[in-house]
């Protein structure tokens, strides 16, 4: 049984990408299209979510996919309220389900959680009352499915369809939950050839078994690619011994100009954010014209109204 | 060590605290055979294992739950059957898991080695495949492996390689349960299961009944080196009467126990205790013995 989908086959989570259907993926990235020009609007609002409450549960730091959420929700006309839990009840001590109960006791209608331990969301997901809605924000290095579907439709923005591609994600894949969300969209939405490429210490085992083709070179993985996709690659990487040093990753996987030209001349650079310049990619690179990186972030709104209005049993603006 | 022999004392061991110096390890095992006695080792490489929470494999890849390798087992294994063949001493390995681990035990014992070795109960019955919920409850240590070490674990206890099944009994309170499934204690409750999910073993694996119930009496007993786990004439008069054929679904409130915490909820069990005599007076009798 999928916990994301209600028996009729709606969405009533999203938890991870893993399992969804293709026509649900595809629900959601045709919905976000249609929410692409609220943004431009000079009221930028729909009432979509009016007198709905929005918790973004951000048990881990994070900037950029909170604000993201924020600004999707209140597109929606949702009340957004923000508990960085990191810094609050967490450190008294609170368990997580307590702190759910008594923000469902608010009336909640959504969690947005992001959380350190892989699962999280999952767990929150099995506690709550059926009216509440749970969208993994990132948990661990599970699944972080909303920049999964920013990506896929990124992908289709640019490249048009996903059956004829060659994706290739290259760096830290394991500890990467957006590398885990990127594998399982494309591999459902039909793209014959996903690429990991990394070195044997950041892949998880039998990496293989979720349909992937694993390089260890980069530029082998990097020939024939439409899409290339880099990883952030953390700095505590190398205290684990993964790495000998960020100057030899960069220098043998890092992404430039050069290493970018074994791929097809209109191939899109792709980065989850944030980067780290000169250690898995380089300026010129991540600025240059076949960049996409900025669209990324923009759509990454849009993906998101589009999945809580979904949740919330709305349809297209 | 001798001493506590004397005072009753079977075997020697840290419990679930590893063992992180090769060097007490090979003094306690020189120390250990001097005397002729025990130690009982559960071999994890602590440093391989550090940091995960589930077998190193397909599994905990999808869900992102840091593993534990084979490794971890066969390694600290490596180094145990080698200080044992060195001293002579007498070992008792705890909790295997994998089916390399299993392979290095049988070559060992054809060896000559005096090693025994035992296996967790849920172990035999569970894998990998079934943390795909992250129901933390299957949090366990060693991690439930593949599918594979778990059939390898099956053929090694009907072949002997496995000397006893245990129940690994760990309660947990359901605070330390009710959190994700990496923040969780491990463990689960046990020691009700151990018959039922024996004997459900055997009936799967065609096992006679009398070989299956020696792994949980007779063999562990001999392992201990106390006279149990038999029937016979001037023998201790502790019995369990069971039926082997009691078909039953563990529910939130079947166990006893006070953990509750277990991997089998809504699990099939087979067979049921009736009641339990210890000293030759019933200590336990169910609801509705006959």
């Amino acid at each position: 049984m999928n916990p994301q989908l209600t028996q009729d086959g709606r969405l009533r989570h999203l938890l991870t990408l893993d399992g969804l259907p293709r026509a649900t993926l595809m629900e959601i990235l045709d919905t976000a299209e249609s929410f692409m020009d609220v943004g431009e609007r000079e009221v930028k609002k729909v009432p979509l979510l009016r007198g709905k409450s929005i918790f973004n549960l951000f048990f881990e730091p994070s900037t950029r996919t909170r604000t993201t959420f924020e600004i999707a929700a209140k597109r929606l006309s949702a009340d957004v309220v923000n508990l960085n839990i990191a810094t609050s009840s967490q450190t008294k001590g609170e368990a997580i389900l307590d702190t759910v109960d008594n923000l469902a006791a608010m009336h909640a209608d959504m969690f947005i959680v992001r959380h350190s331990q892989s699962g999280a969301a999952h767990f929150i997901a099995r506690h709550v009352a059926p009216h509440i809605s749970v969208v993994n924000a990132g948990d661990g290095r599970h699944a972080h499915p909303t920049q999964g579907l920013l990506d896929m439709f990124t992908i289709r923005r640019f490249k048009g369809a996903f059956h004829n591609l060659t994706v290739g994600i290259v760096g830290d894949v394991l500890h990467s939950r957006v590398a885990r969300s990127q594998i399982h969209a494309l591999t459902t939405l039909g793209v014959p050839e996903v690429r990991v490429i990394a070195p044997k210490t950041l892949l998880p085992a039998g990496v293989e078994q979720m349909g992937v083709k694993v390089f260890h070179n980069l530029d082998a993985g990097l020939a024939g690619c439409d899409v290339v996709i880099m990883l952030r690659l953390q700095n505590e990487r190398m205290k684990g011994a993964r790495l000998p040093s960020a100057q030899e990753y960069f220098k043998f996987f890092g992404l430039t100009s050069e290493k970018l030209a074994l791929a097809k001349p209109d191939a899109i650079v792709m980065h989850p954010g944030p980067m780290n310049r000169g250690v898995e990619i380089d300026s010129e690179v991540a600025d240059g014209p076949q960049s996409v990186i900025l669209p990324q972030v923009t759509y990454g709104i849009a993906v998101r109204m589009a999945v809580m209005a979904l949740l919330a049993g709305g349809t297209a603006a | 060590m001798a001493e506590l022999t004397e005072a009753g004392c079977r075997a020697f061991t840290q419990a679930d605290a590893p063992m992180t110096d090769n060097q007490v390890l090979l003094r306690a095992m020189e120390y250990a055979s001097t005397f002729g006695l025990s130690l009982w080792l559960r071999p994890q490489d602590v440093s391989l294992a550090h940091g995960g929470v589930a077998h190193d494999g397909a599994v905990a890849s999808r869900l992102g739950l840091p593993g534990i390798p084979a490794l971890a087992e066969t390694v600290a294994l490596a180094t145990i059957l080698q200080l044992a063949r060195e001293t002579g001493a007498r070992v008792h390995l705890a909790r295997l898991s994998t089916s390399e681990g299993l392979a290095m035990v049988r070559a060992a014992k054809a060896q000559g080695l005096a090693v025994t070795c035992d296996v967790a109960s849920p172990h035999v019955h569970l894998s990998e495949n079934d943390l795909i919920s992250f129901d933390s409850h299957l949090h366990l240590v060693p991690p439930l492996r593949s599918l594979r070490d778990r059939d390898a674990i099956r053929e090694a206890l009907r072949d002997g390689t496995i000397d006893a099944l245990c129940s690994d009994h760990t309660p947990v309170d359901e605070d330390v349960k009710q959190v994700p499934f990496g923040e969780s204690a491990p463990g689960a409750s046990g020691v009700e299961l151990l018959l039922p999910l024996t004997l459900k073993w055997a009936r799967e694996m065609d096992v006679p009944l009398m070989q299956a119930i020696g792994l949980i009496s007779w063999k562990p007993a001999q392992i201990l080196g106390v006279p149990a786990g038999t029937l016979a004439v001037g023998g201790w008069a502790d019995l369990c009467v069971f039926d082997e054929a009691a078909e039953w679904i563990v529910g939130p409130r079947t166990l006893t126990s006070q953990g509750n915490n277990t991997p089998f909820l809504n699990h099939l069990m087979l067979g049921r205790v009736h009641y339990t005599l210890i000293d030759g007076h019933i200590d336990f009798e169910a609801p509705h013995s006959p």
